[in-house]
């Protein structure tokens, strides 16, 4: 399939991505024709009411979901074409994700839970150790390394779900309600360190939220979402 | 994902479901101890079947007989016609000596003797006994000793025929007694002037023999209860046992020297029969076929050691495979564990997806895991099955002695069945895991991951 059509400076480049779901006879259109495009080292936010499909784009974009048509094309990389096996790959080297309920595995301790990408990428133990400290220190959180997150406040979890997020050293950070479960203060914390990431790394980050103020005040562009459409988009 | 860290992972899961993992292991150590215990003692009866076999004599012995039929005598017997055998002599005997898996060959030889011991005597049969009889069974709890040198002047009587010499048997160890036979003496080509008329018709009689008694005197060095089996036709109770090469010295005439005499060799001996042992009862069935490709009649116990080694096959089959059944019933606990695991672990390995796990990292994790409770369980059953295989040997041997028997090994736990259990627990445990690691690798990252 010719890849001509992205941009040279374009990280991802949605093409009338449309997903739906079969919901016993009806269908639901959870994604209908979105095409976007998002520049490498951007920090773009898409916004919208709850249902309004940010969270699938998000995840067609992480590779967990694939579109019902359309393309979703990733650093020149078609994801539609990509097997299973590709996608996981795709995942574990391409992009990182966090997610509002901060998803880190409770019996394990804050350094093994940011290590655990790392394992399935088989980077070499002894390349490990210091990454893991490396990421934790990056989000202040080095002294924490053997807590368990049930130990931790939810900034703090949110911080070490960052920290795993970018051990890998993905080139995409995509967020998934990052401050969803979190206190106005803390969650401009943490929108704060998505805004260092974002310009100390140049990594591109993608956050979905319903916080149109915080937002409006990180993001370098603003993509609303209704309905499974684009509504409208809105530079800072 | 590399092997260690899906080891460690597993190991992990394992740790931190300790008791449903470890009530689980423990359904695998129980299967796994059964499985041990039958198959080990299945095989302790078995070498100890063996063992006995083997120092029977019966089982690693083939009898060769010399192609000699008299015509119109008793039954026809199988095996080559006498006149398309070659001769059972020394050539012959050296060259079953070569055989593969031949320990030794030596001529069966019974002399018929008067044995003299003060004012009693009794006519028997000696029996010439190899050096290689004192490992057998029947010289074991012998009074006495058996023979010091390969050939001494020494004889070990058996109980019937010292009851018959002595009320005191065990007083005649050390003492000397005279021993009687014929000799035979080969004549001369021409012979003796008035033994035989040099007429036409006999002129081309080459030789005879003559037959001289002679007498030897023998110190009684032992008493035994039965004579080892290393033929088949020994096992009267009132004969004695010289060696081999003292028998094989005193020239007796056997029923092959008047047949060397009637066929004209005398001077080119055979023997009426020869004993080959072979080094273990496996041998013996090529042996046996050699031999007979060499044109002589032999006689063995193959087919009963082939019928005993077959019961033993039969028997390890039934232990193993009921011992397996408690192995399978305890995979199932395997099944319903990680099944479990994947109901309260569904949220985890969406995280996994998200970061990268494929779905074969989480198929090989559910393996792992399977892997490691099969790897746990097979250990412990090994362990376990060994207890109490010493538990049923122990109890056996006390039950044995109470009984005035000698203790016996009657349970065996090889290495191979160690490593095989603990293989097969593994293998039991990775085929349980199937159907969970299927279900775990299918499970959708999204659905998984939806935020409740």
């Amino acid at each position: 399939m010719p890849q001509a059509a992205i941009s040279d400076g374009a990280a991802i480049q949605a093409s009338n991505v449309s997903r739906y779901y079969r919901m016993g006879q009806d269908v639901v259109r959870a994604l209908d024709g979105v095409s976007l495009e998002i520049r490498r080292g951007e920090f773009l936010a898409v916004l919208g009411s709850s249902g309004s499909g940010k969270s699938t784009l998000l995840n067609i974009m992480a590779g967990l979901d694939r579109p019902t048509s359309g393309r979703m094309l990733v650093l020149g990389r078609d994801l539609t074409a990509l097997t299973s096996e590709g996608l996981a790959h795709y995942r574990r080297v391409t992009v990182g994700m966090v997610f509002q309920a901060f998803n880190l595995i409770g019996r394990m301790t804050v350094a093994e839970n940011v290590e655990l990408p790392m394992r399935f990428a088989a980077v070499e133990r002894s390349e490990r150790q210091a990454r893991v400290l490396n990421a934790l220190e990056r989000v202040g959180l080095k002294a924490r390394a053997r807590h368990r997150p049930a130990e931790l406040s939810g900034g703090e979890q949110q911080r070490v779900a960052l920290a795993r997020a970018l051990v890998n050293r993905p080139a995409i950070l995509l967020a998934d309600e990052p401050t969803g479960n979190l206190d106005s203060r803390t969650a401009a914390e943490i929108l704060a360190l998505l805004h260092t990431v974002n310009q100390s790394l140049a990594t591109t980050v993608v956050m979905v939220t319903h916080e149109e103020a915080l937002a409006r005040r990180y993001a370098e562009r603003n993509l609303h979402l209704a309905d499974g459409k684009l509504t409208a988009a809105e530079a800072r | 994902m590399k092997t260690s860290d899906l080891a460690g992972l597993a190991a992990q899961n394992f740790r931190e479901s300790v008791l449903r993992s470890s009530l689980t292991t423990a359904g695998i150590t129980v299967g796994v101890a059964s499985l041990v215990a039958m198959l080990s003692l299945g095989i302790g009866l078995q070498r100890l079947a063996d063992r006995r076999l083997e120092r029977s004599g019966l089982f690693d012995t083939v009898v060769v007989f010399s192609p000699v039929r008299f015509a119109g005598l008793g039954r026809r017997r199988l095996g080559p016609a006498p006149h398309k055998s070659p001769p059972l002599d020394e050539s012959a005997r050296q060259t079953m000596a070569r055989l593969p898996g031949v320990a030794e060959v030596y001529p069966d030889i019974r002399v018929p003797v008067l044995l003299r011991l003060g004012s009693r005597q009794r006519l028997t049969l000696v029996s010439g006994t190899p050096p290689s009889a004192r490992s057998s069974d029947a010289f074991k709890g012998m009074l006495g000793s058996f023979f010091s040198a390969a050939s001494p002047g020494e004889i070990i009587l058996q109980t019937d025929l010292a009851r018959e010499l002595s009320s005191h048997p065990a007083a005649l160890l050390g003492r000397q007694i005279t021993l009687s036979y014929a000799e035979r003496q080969t004549l001369p080509a021409s012979a003796p002037a008035g033994k035989i008329a040099p007429n036409s018709e006999n002129s081309n009689l080459s030789a005879g023999f003559s037959v001289i008694r002679r007498d030897k005197t023998l110190r009684i060095v032992g008493i035994v209860k039965r004579e080892p089996s290393a033929g088949f036709s020994r096992f009267a109770r009132d004969g004695a046992l010289i060696p081999l090469a003292l028998a094989e010295s005193l020239n007796a005439p056997e029923p092959s020297s008047l047949t060397d005499a009637l066929q004209n060799h005398p001077a080119q001996a055979t023997y009426a029969r020869l004993i080959v042992r072979v080094r273990s009862p496996q041998a013996i069935q090529t042996a046996e076929s050699k031999i007979k490709a060499m044109g002589f009649r032999t006689f063995s116990l193959l087919d009963t050691t082939r019928n005993i080694r077959r019961f033993f096959a039969v028997l390890d089959l039934f232990l193993g495979i009921f011992g397996s059944l408690a192995l399978i019933v305890a995979s199932l606990g395997i099944v319903n564990t990680l099944v479990m695991a994947i109901l309260e672990r569904r949220r985890e390995i969406g995280i996994m997806k998200a970061l990268g796990a494929s779905d074969s990292d989480v198929r090989r994790l559910f393996f792992a895991e399977a892997a490691v409770m099969g790897a746990v369980g097979g250990a412990f059953g090994t362990a376990l099955g060994w207890a109490i295989g010493r538990l049923i040997n122990a109890g056996a041997n006390l039950y044995l002695r109470r009984q005035h028997f000698p203790p016996e090994v009657i349970w065996r736990l090889p290495w191979w069945l160690v490593v095989g259990a603990i293989g097969f627990s593994i293998l039991v445990s990775l085929a349980a895991g199937i159907y969970p690691a299927s279900r775990a690798a299918q499970l959708d990252p999204v659905q998984t991951l939806r935020y409740e």
